[in-house]
């Protein structure tokens, strides 16, 4: 099968779905002739021209309401942030406005709009440019949220995403985008709130998304030499997350640590943790463990930064405790 | 501007139906007949009625927290409004909107608003919809004087001047924004003024004088659907009641009320379309009996219909 980047996975993914439906349009910041930040949407403006793939000025607010204003309107519109730190910035039209409309208005109204956003760490950017909010999205009623961890997935998540009538938050890990994996030529999508075993095991599971899962697969062949197997479930959407994978993975295991980019507090790895509490709780041997962010923003220094961040060693070592008792 | 009678027979009923539905709304909630909180419009009839005369069923609005008015202008259906305020399963949004939350695709109407400003993105994107589908349809935002203080109006207006979309942005100015007098936090005077910041026409109007309204927003569609951008009309008007229902009035001088009352936008305009021979006495009387007794039947509609199933609350997330 051939290979392309995680970046071009998506392109690909906008392009089929422009090609596909003229409701279909995107907008962003940079995204036309420049092709993106991180090039995801090079070619497309030559392709498609201006009138599907429009560069907007710096207004995150104005912009994503222009989106759930189009949404409601007729238009599939998927829109890019520069980075999803900004995305603070937009989240009126988000939190208010796009995640409640159909539900305000008794169904009368809905919102099919998708807003692509590249998060994470890594980089040596400092607290502005690496932070992670899917946590935020995930907890309010009304709004999907993605994180894919391969090109292969990127590609029909992203699909599966813009064909959504709802409104869908895509998390697009930067250190994911020059990542190359299979992808096949033909037509696929992927359905959101599938989880994906990305390793099978039988000792411990893992429970993480987006570039926590490649972090994941590489302790968990560290562990594996170690006779210690273990099982990788990539949750790909945190919103709605799929318990039943969950659940089914630790009925099998009987232990679980949760490893995850970002901050702890009221996470997406808390609500893992509770649903194993709630659901599991009679399957698991040992407590849950959580490998996640130190509670502070991420800091500028490359030393300082892989201080607070999981790395492949801090996974390594909770799977040990929990395997070890 | 010549005005087609039947326009100017249709902006006299629609006022009439606007004053007398929040009248209503103003006694039933006192009453305590509705849940929540509600914001009148009582005063603002002309801004909304002009407007929306100049467009057609299938255009675009977006309205704020002090929406009713803008609802009802559009064509909207007082029996489904009233049951919504009543939290009725039969009201607009099945009881799970309310006052600040009617919408109506069918006419347009994407919704009132809960948050000062939000609508501005909405109605940029609807307009940019509209250009990008080429539909021909406009949009008309509805905005307080409050909401042009918001990062929204500055980022919308750039972005529908930027790319010249149909959207007429229609800034009701009564003077107040909840209690702060506006003039305090503001130093232009003149809100319209701001339309040079984007190099767009920006008219500051008697927002009293519903002909006046429909005459500026007139033009404005008409510039809007032949592709010439984006309008921003300032209507200077004045809500007679307090910014909710229940809020002392503890902010404004009672002979400034008392002035702008006397400036109501109804009788006058009955006035002139007699003067005119537009409309006879008996006529106008008729049509103001047949829009009380539409607002009886609205009223009765909604104390009548039943309450929504409490299971129905999890239902309408998810399309």
């Amino acid at each position: 099968m051939r290979t392309l980047t995680f970046a071009q996975a998506l392109g690909e993914a906008m392009a089929e779905e422009l090609r596909r439906d003229p409701s279909v349009v995107l907008w962003g910041i940079d995204i036309g002739p420049y092709g993106g930040a991180f090039g995801v949407t090079q070619g497309l403006h030559a392709e498609f021209g201006p009138e599907r793939v429009i560069d907007m000025p710096v207004s995150e607010a104005g912009y994503t309401g222009c989106g759930v204003g189009a949404a409601a309107t007729g238009l599939r519109p998927v829109i890019e942030l520069q980075f999803s730190d900004w995305i603070t910035i937009a989240s009126d039209q988000l939190i208010n406005q796009a995640a409640n409309m159909r539900y305000m208005f008794g169904g009368l109204i809905s919102v099919p709009m998708v807003l692509r956003a590249p998060v994470g760490g890594y980089t040596s950017a400092a607290a502005q440019h690496t932070h992670m909010f899917e946590s935020i999205f995930s907890f309010v009623a009304g709004l999907k949220v993605v994180l894919p961890s391969t090109p292969h997935d990127a590609k029909g998540l992203l699909k599966s995403a813009i064909r959504d009538n709802n409104p869908v938050i895509f998390f697009e890990h930067n250190q994911l985008y020059a990542t190359e994996g299979e992808v096949p030529e033909e037509e696929y999508t992927i359905p959101l709130g599938k989880a994906d075993v990305k390793r099978e095991g039988s000792d411990v599971t893992i429970v993480t998304y987006s570039y926590m899962v490649s972090k994941s697969l590489a302790a968990a062949e560290k562990l594996a030499r170690e006779g210690i197997d273990v099982e990788v479930v990539d949750l790909r959407t945190v919103d709605p997350i799929d318990e039943e994978a969950i659940v089914a993975s630790i009925k099998k295991t009987h232990r679980l640590v949760v490893v995850q980019e970002t901050w702890r507090n009221c996470s997406v790895s808390s609500e893992v943790a509770a649903i194993a509490a709630e659901k599991a709780l009679d399957y698991l041997d040992e407590p849950v463990l959580r490998v996640t962010a130190h509670h502070v923003p991420t800091p500028f220094s490359p030393v300082l930064e892989e201080y607070v961040l999981p790395n492949e060693e801090k996974i390594v070592a909770a799977v040990r405790r929990v395997a070890g008792g | 501007m010549d005005i087609p009678r039947e326009t100017l027979l249709l902006m006299y009923e629609r006022m009439l139906k606007v004053r007398h539905f929040e009248d209503r709304v103003k006694d039933l909630f006192a009453a305590g007949e509705m849940p929540g909180f509600v914001h009148l419009y009582l005063g603002q009839e002309a801004v909304a009625v002009g407007a929306c005369a100049t467009l057609n069923d299938d255009d675009f609005i977006t309205s704020t927290h002090r929406g009713h008015g803008h609802i009802i202008a559009k064509g909207g259906d007082v029996k489904l409004m009233m049951a919504e305020l009543y939290g009725k399963a039969t009201g607009y949004n099945k009881g799970k909107g309310g006052s600040m939350h009617i919408a109506d695709p069918r006419l347009g109407i994407l919704g009132a608003n809960g948050i000062v400003g939000a609508g501005l993105p909405i109605a940029t994107g609807a307009g940019l919809s509209a250009k990008l589908r080429k539909s021909g349809q406009v949009t008309v935002c509805f905005f307080g004087d409050g909401a042009s203080n918001q990062g929204t109006f500055h980022e919308a207006i750039n972005i529908a001047a930027a790319f010249d979309l149909p959207v007429v942005y229609v800034c009701e100015n009564n003077l107040y924004a909840v209690g702060t007098r506006q003039s305090d936090v503001r130093k232009v005077e003149d809100i319209a003024d701001r339309g040079v910041g984007y190099a767009i026409p920006g008219l500051a109007i008697d927002g009293n004088d519903v002909i006046a309204v429909y005459e500026a927003c007139k033009e404005a569609v008409e510039r809007a659907r032949a592709g010439m951008g984006p309008t921003l009309i300032e209507c200077k008007t004045y809500r007679w009641r307090t910014h909710f229902e229940g809020e002392p009035d503890t902010y404004r001088p009672p002979e400034e009320v008392e002035a702008w009352m006397q400036r109501e936008p109804i009788a006058p305009y009955r006035t002139k379309l007699i003067e005119q021979g537009v409309l006879t006495e008996a006529q106008a009387s008729k049509i103001e009996a047949d829009v009380l007794a539409e607002l009886d039947g609205a009223v009765e509609f909604a104390r009548q219909s039943p309450h929504p199933e409490p299971e129905s609350a999890l239902e309408d997330l998810w399309a």
